[in-house]
């Protein structure tokens, strides 16, 4: 590990200006940062530690939805009694992520902005735009079975490895920071996490000296819920496909539905052509074929992760059997 | 606990096999690598060292001040500091468990926080546990169903069953259980599985670990 100095931070305005200075990072739950410290993939020179904020709190808003601090664990979030109540796929979401040990300490703000489990992102032996942009990208030829089969980029395949930002994006979150001048901005899910082209590196829409200090969600549209994760072993492993659903249906008839997906993009993936094509349709397997296809329009593998293209189709089936009570 | 502090004072613990080796690896070490490689990895032959922090931690009822490398991990603090080896370094990258200790109560994996972080906290490790003699009843069920065999592990289990029966006795629900509202999942096979999956067990002790925990929680077997 590179030597860094290490300041804890006292107040939200400090902690956004401290992580403008180069070389600045935040550490909160510290989990996945400190791994790639240890592989010096991450290489610091100080350390903002942001555990001792008021960020940690989960909220009720005046819209009816909640506001959930930058801070709470992912084990807290999960187990909120109102999460478990109207935002389910959430907390199962956070349930299939990771192991007890680790939600305990990973937070909702470090989740957002954890970094792709590629091979080839970790062994800094190998070319990567991603950790040093121009220099190639190791997975286009290499093992590429856990990567992206969606918006992807010829500079990069990689996955986003979140579970909980896939159910966040279902249900619509936005994002709250705050800068160093100490003006806040509202950022929604979809325009937080960015697709590789041709500037891996950029991983997010946060400006150098922003920090994140919320999430906020929507009241819980209507319908069942669903969180599904497909994976190479039953527990503590990456999504290969994971779907988060919601949908609403009636009588054999889909009234609305949101579909986000997992381990197939360099973001949570949101298809509006595929919910479309579920809105006042008829349940059953023509509808949801129709709805595959609308997701995987584009889907492209490199190799060894062609699998994920079946693999999703049998999945959103399966999902949407399942949300639909069929 | 006065027991336990002359264990963990380090002129007066006892030369046993294990502290022979260990002795044996830090000087090898020694000769090869600068000092604060011992407690963060390796590191350029020609870069200083960052300023030392001091960290006060409470230790199984103890506390120390310790002058460390920000870089130093709860585990190093532990194993490399204070001569507490019993919390083991398998993967050093919270993929394995074995190094699961309790921090303010809750189990963390403690090779992926520093121990500057945890300034003012409590931890306990498995030296912890026990009440002199008595073993913790998560303890005694390990032996009694067998629950290790090589026994790298079985720290990192054991302070884990800690922290999972107390998340489950506050309503923790886990990936596998089917009513997310329900107030205290009934800890089946299944769940007791799930809500352990981040302790691996190389030797595959699974069934016999299951089997401790439900005896230790009260549930037959």
């Amino acid at each position: 590990m590179k030597a860094f100095t290490y300041q804890r931070a006292d107040t939200t305005a400090h902690a956004a200006a401290a992580t403008a200075k180069p070389g600045a990072k935040i550490i909160a739950g510290g989990t996945n940062l400190l791994d790639l410290m240890k592989l010096q993939v991450e290489t610091p020179s100080q350390l903002i530690d942001i555990n001792h904020l008021p960020l940690d709190k989960v909220e009720e808003t005046s819209e009816g939805g909640l506001r959930i601090g930058a801070l709470v664990r992912n084990s807290d979030l999960a187990a909120d009694p109102r999460v478990r109540q109207r935002y389910g796929v959430l907390s199962r979401a956070l349930l299939a992520g990771a192991s007890a040990q680790l939600r305990n300490k990973a937070t909702t703000g470090g989740n957002l902005l954890q970094r792709t489990r590629c091979y080839y992102f970790y062994d800094i032996t190998k070319p990567c735009n991603k950790r040093s942009p121009g220099a190639g990208c190791a997975a286009l030829e290499g093992f590429n079975r856990i990567h992206a089969i969606l918006g992807t980029s010829e500079q990069c395949i990689a996955t986003h490895p979140s579970d909980m930002a896939v159910a966040m994006r279902a249900l619509d979150a936005i994002v709250e920071t705050v800068d160093r001048k100490g003006d806040t901005r509202t950022i929604p899910i979809a325009e937080f996490h960015r697709l590789p082209g041709d500037t891996p590196e950029i991983e997010t829409s946060l400006k150098p000296g922003e920090i994140i200090t919320a999430v906020a969600l929507p009241p819980p549209p209507r319908g069942v819920q669903v969180y599904r994760k497909v994976r190479d072993r039953a527990s503590y492993a990456f999504a290969l496909v994971s779907v988060a659903a919601i949908v609403d249906s009636a009588r054999g008839r889909i009234r609305s539905a949101r579909l986000a997906f997992g381990g197939l993009a360099h973001k949570p993936w949101r298809s509006p052509q595929a919910e479309q094509e579920l809105v006042n349709a008829a349940v059953g397997t023509s509808t949801f074929n129709a709805a595959a296809n609308a997701v995987l329009d584009g889907a492209r593998g490199f190799g060894d992760n062609d699998f994920k293209i079946p693999l999703t189709r049998r999945t959103l089936h399966s999902v949407l059997a399942e949300t639909t009570g069929t | 606990m006065d027991e336990q502090e002359s264990d963990t004072e380090l002129g007066k613990i006892e030369v046993t096999r294990r502290t022979v080796i260990e002795t044996g690896a830090t000087a090898l070490l020694l000769t090869t690598l600068p000092r604060a490689a011992l407690a963060a990895g390796p590191v350029e032959d020609n870069e200083p060292p960052p300023p030392p922090v001091r960290v006060d931690l409470r230790i199984n009822g103890h506390l120390y001040s310790l002058t460390l490398d920000p870089r130093t991990t709860v585990l190093d603090a532990l194993r490399e500091h204070l001569a507490l080896t019993g919390s083991k370094k398998g993967c050093d990258h919270g993929q394995c468990g074995a190094c699961t200790v309790l921090i303010e109560g809750r189990r963390v994996n403690s090779c992926l926080t520093l121990a500057v972080m945890h300034d003012g906290q409590s931890i306990t490790t498995i030296e912890g546990l026990a009440a002199g003699e008595n073993l913790h009843p998560v303890q005694t069920a390990f032996v009694e169903r067998d629950g290790f065999q090589c026994g790298y592990c079985t720290s990192g289990q054991i302070c884990s069953a800690i922290g999972m029966l107390a998340e489950s006795r506050q309503g923790m629900p886990s990936y596998v259980t089917e009513d997310l509202m329900r107030a205290e999942a009934e800890l089946t096979d299944v769940e007791i599985r799930e809500r352990m999956s981040g302790n691996v067990c190389r030797c595959a002790a699974y069934p016999n670990i299951v089997a401790a925990i439900k005896q230790a929680a009260g549930i037959p077997t």
